[in-house]
């Protein structure tokens, strides 16, 4: 049996984008700032989205600095353990909420439109509406740091009754914030979703779809179910903070454990949200830098599809030691377990692909590799991790602190990089300076692993994570921990001069930057003209 | 498909000032509840944002109005609805879940019930029942005695389900072009949805004047006001909506075969409907 092949894109290009450009009627844009807040380009709000992504990552980098300074030696030298708790908490929901999330927003902005043939996003206004939720919902949520009582300070899980009855008063301010970047999300997840669905390029069908696009369509839909849960769950809390109510509260007969169902029907879903959009950008670098197709597309979609599914059925494992029935405890352990089958066929479809391609290692690719290697690494710690009688050990030590931040650093931040570094020249007309992004790359590397990896040998040594001191015999550890992390903070500053020189100049990109890249994208110039597929490409697929 | 019409908007200034003015609200909301303070603050927000959405939509009818839309930008708007709706049915299932979770674990193992029942230790008088009159600790009044189904809440119910008739009605007259019947019957509609939130005001009044059903009460109480107060929000966002539907037919507005504006009314209503009527089975009558 011949192999399936997935879809190539042959585009009839009548007239190239540039032309069309010239063709509409368009009216000038507004000058100056006004150009910025009024926009309903997807690829200005794109660029504002990826902004304001980087912008939070090094807030919530610095939070995460201030954690690793103190926990550079044993003893309390630096911070006090409230201001400790608030630096966890902000650095958890900085980076979740403002860093990880809008930045594949950002690219989704940026690319789903390029890669199907849409003229823009289905609903332009509502994703201007969208992206300036974001900047207020955080400057709110920053805020609360000056409050009296300092800011959210119970984990950026914020269990109840942590976060309710022994909570500081800007709690309320916290929710409220929350509440607005989720109606962001929300509503940018319904822009997306209908984009996909309805803006394709004549011709393109589902299954003819970049797997960045069938990603972002499954994670759009996750978005969709499970924001409004974590809506409604912060709602309980203000009504319990502020109204007298008892959701949460066992003297009312309410229960503190119905806080951590709710929250984590929300908060599984939303750790697949944070990491199905980087699948797809891999699963769409891969292929180019090995000049093959990417191998198994379907099964690709299918297991996407497969570990949306499933995330709605695996929330407890979260919550083994919290006293549940052994049937959940066995229920919950065994779904979990069963995620690792459709990531697996995620791996072996890109290990596959690479198999007797001619690969070449240019910045983009070296990222996705050190992703899909890193992302596994991360991947096999949490099925260490999903085994209940097991994790009643791990159970809220640094080894889990070093599972999820193997997934979501080397995973989503390094796909983001990956993604960032191979549509750049899309986005700026230039290839980014490539010996500096490489310099980036290993630095990265090098200091993800310094800081992540002793954390395994220290959570399994048994130390808690979330307190500011710790017994002697987990110093080196630390030690190592926060050697890397300032080192690896650091290197970012490389991945922000990487892009200001990209946007003002650096080698001219054709329109089709890399060799064999060949989705949609690739049609057109370098930079992407403001306007693009206004009149839409044909699209023709070679016969499977 | 594309076909090349697709209408993509200049810039608009309604999206920003949107999102300024829902964060004034917001941190109005905050202050008020956490400094006693900066009602202004929230009016300010509120106004703002129906401000903004009474242009924002004046924009988008003078462009459907205009001819600017295809078919294509339909469909855009049917996808948007419809996934906005679902995000609502979730919003809905999470408290229905916190009451089933409540009413099916919680409570039975307060009661004792299980390997893990923790009554023993703290309250060992607790008693499960539903609805819970008298939660497991005595610093915390319960309900003296719940609503039966059988009076108000099932008017409110036969006025709702009546109102997705009438309306229903009232959309298929559009869709023949019989435009006074259909002003009519959406007439009925929105009074019926002003009856419902009228009655609903009384049953409220009535749970804090005689029924002892507060927001205090307990766990019954927390999921009561939660379920309906959120459920009796949407019905007002709701008539208003269709109030707005009634000016628009009264101006002359939709065509016979196209008025997404009217329908996505019609669904936001419907959905309003069948979320009461999980009300009706969950809360009062089971």
């Amino acid at each position: 049996m011949s192999p399936k092949l997935p879809p190539q894109p042959h585009v009839q290009h009548s007239t190239t984008a540039v032309a069309d450009g010239q063709s509409h009627a368009h009216p000038a844009p507004p000058k100056g700032i006004l150009r910025w807040l009024l926009t309903t380009n997807h690829k200005e709000i794109g660029s504002l989205y990826l902004i304001f992504s980087l912008t939070m990552f090094f807030v919530g980098g610095i939070f995460a600095l201030v954690v690793r300074a103190e926990l550079f030696q044993p003893g309390l030298q630096l911070v006090q353990p409230e201001f400790f708790n608030q630096m966890t908490t902000m650095h958890g929901l900085i980076m979740v909420f403002a860093a990880v999330m809008p930045a594949f927003t950002g690219l989704a902005n940026w690319m789903i439109p390029l890669q199907i043939g849409a003229p823009d996003m289905a609903l332009p206004r509502l994703n201007n509406f969208s992206f300036w939720l974001l900047p207020v919902a955080f400057t709110l949520l920053l805020s609360t740091l000056l409050m009296p009582g300092g800011g959210p300070n119970f984990g950026w899980t914020f269990y109840a009754p942590l976060s309710t009855n022994y909570a500081p008063p800007s709690t309320t301010f916290f929710i409220l914030s929350l509440h607005l970047a989720g109606i962001s999300s929300i509503l940018g997840a319904i822009n997306i979703i209908a984009t996909i669905l309805n803006m394709r390029a004549p011709g393109m069908r589902l299954m003819d779809m970049p797997l960045f696009v069938w990603t972002w369509l499954i994670t759009a839909f996750l978005l969709i179910a499970v924001m409004p849960v974590l809506a409604a769950v912060i709602t309980m809390m203000l009504m319990d903070i502020n109204f007298g109510t008892s959701f949460f509260n066992a003297a009312g007969g309410g229960d503190p454990v119905l806080f951590q169902h709710l929250f984590w029907t929300f908060g599984h879903p939303e750790v697949y949200i944070m990491i199905l959009p980087a699948f797809g950008i891999v699963s769409a670098i891969i292929p180019t830098f090995a000049r093959k197709p990417l191998f198994g597309y379907a099964s690709m979609v299918y297991a996407t599809a497969a570990i949306a599914f499933l995330s709605f059925l695996v929330w407890a494992h979260h919550m083994f030691v919290v006293g549940m029935p052994l049937v959940a405890e066995l229920f919950f352990m065994y779904t979990t377990m069963l995620i690792a089958v459709p990531t697996g066929v995620k791996v072996f479809n890109w290990v596959t692909t690479l198999f007797r391609g001619s690969i070449s290692f240019e910045s983009p690719m070296l990222f996705a590799l050190a992703f899909v290697v890193l992302f596994t690494i991360g991947g096999f710690s949490g099925l260490m991790l999903a085994i209940a009688p097991a994790d009643f050990q791990y159970h809220d030590t640094y080894f889990v602190v070093a599972h999820f931040h193997y997934v979501l650093v080397p995973g989503a931040i390094f796909a983001i990089m990956a993604g960032v570094y191979y549509w750049l020249p899309k986005w700026t007309g230039h290839y980014p300076n490539e010996r500096l992004a490489q310099w980036h790359f290993w630095f990265s590397i090098i200091g993800v692993n310094l800081t992540f990896f002793p954390m395994h040998f220290a959570g399994l040594a048994g130390m808690p994570r979330r307190i500011p001191d710790y017994a002697l015999q987990f110093a080196d550890f630390n030690l190592l921990s926060s050697i890397g992390a300032f080192f690896f903070g650091a290197s970012q500053l490389l991945f922000v001069l990487g892009i200001i020189l990209c946007v003002r100049g650096g080698k001219k990109a054709p329109a089709k930057a890399w060799e064999g890249a060949e989705d949609l994208e690739w049609t057109v110039p370098c930079p992407a003209p403001l306007h693009t597929f206004e009149t839409p490409p044909v699209f023709h697929r070679t016969s499977h | 498909m594309s076909s090349g019409s697709y209408y993509v908007p200049a810039s608009s200034r309604w999206p920003v000032l949107g999102s300024v003015a829902l964060g004034a609200m917001m941190a109005g909301i905050g202050i008020k509840l956490v400094y006693d303070t900066g009602l202004p603050l929230v009016l300010i927000g509120v106004l703002g944002i129906v401000a903004v959405m009474g242009l924002w939509f004046r924009d988008v009818i003078s462009e459907s109005r205009g001819g600017l839309y295809d078919a294509q930008m339909d469909r855009s708007f049917r996808w948007g609805m419809g996934w906005f709706i679902f995000s609502e049915v979730m919003f809905f299932a999470a408290f229905f879940g916190a009451l089933f979770y409540v009413r099916m674990f919680t409570l039975p193992w307060l009661g004792g019930e299980g390997a893990k029942g923790v009554s023993a230790l703290l309250w060992p008088d607790f008693v499960a029942t539903w609805p819970l009159l008298n939660p497991p600790d005595a610093s915390i009044a319960g309900p003296q005695q719940v609503f039966s189904p059988w009076q108000l809440p099932l008017v409110n119910t036969l006025i709702l389900i009546t109102s997705s008739i009438t309306l229903t009605v009232a959309h298929e007259a559009l869709k023949v072009g019989y435009r006074r019947t259909c002003r009519n019957w959406l007439t009925g509609t929105v009074l019926l949805g002003c009856c419902f939130i009228m009655i609903q005001g009384i049953e409220y009044y009535e749970a804090y004047a005689h029924y002892g059903i507060t927001l205090e009460a307990g766990i019954f109480g927390a999921t009561f006001f939660i379920l309906t107060g959120f459920h009796g929000l949407h019905v007002i966002i709701g008539t208003i909506i269709l109030a707005t539907m009634l000016v628009r037919i009264v101006k002359g507005h939709f065509a016979d075969e196209n008025h997404f504006g009217f329908e996505a009314s019609c669904w936001y209503w419907h959905f309003v409907d069948v979320v009461w009527v999980g009300l009706f089975i969950f809360v009062y009558v089971l």
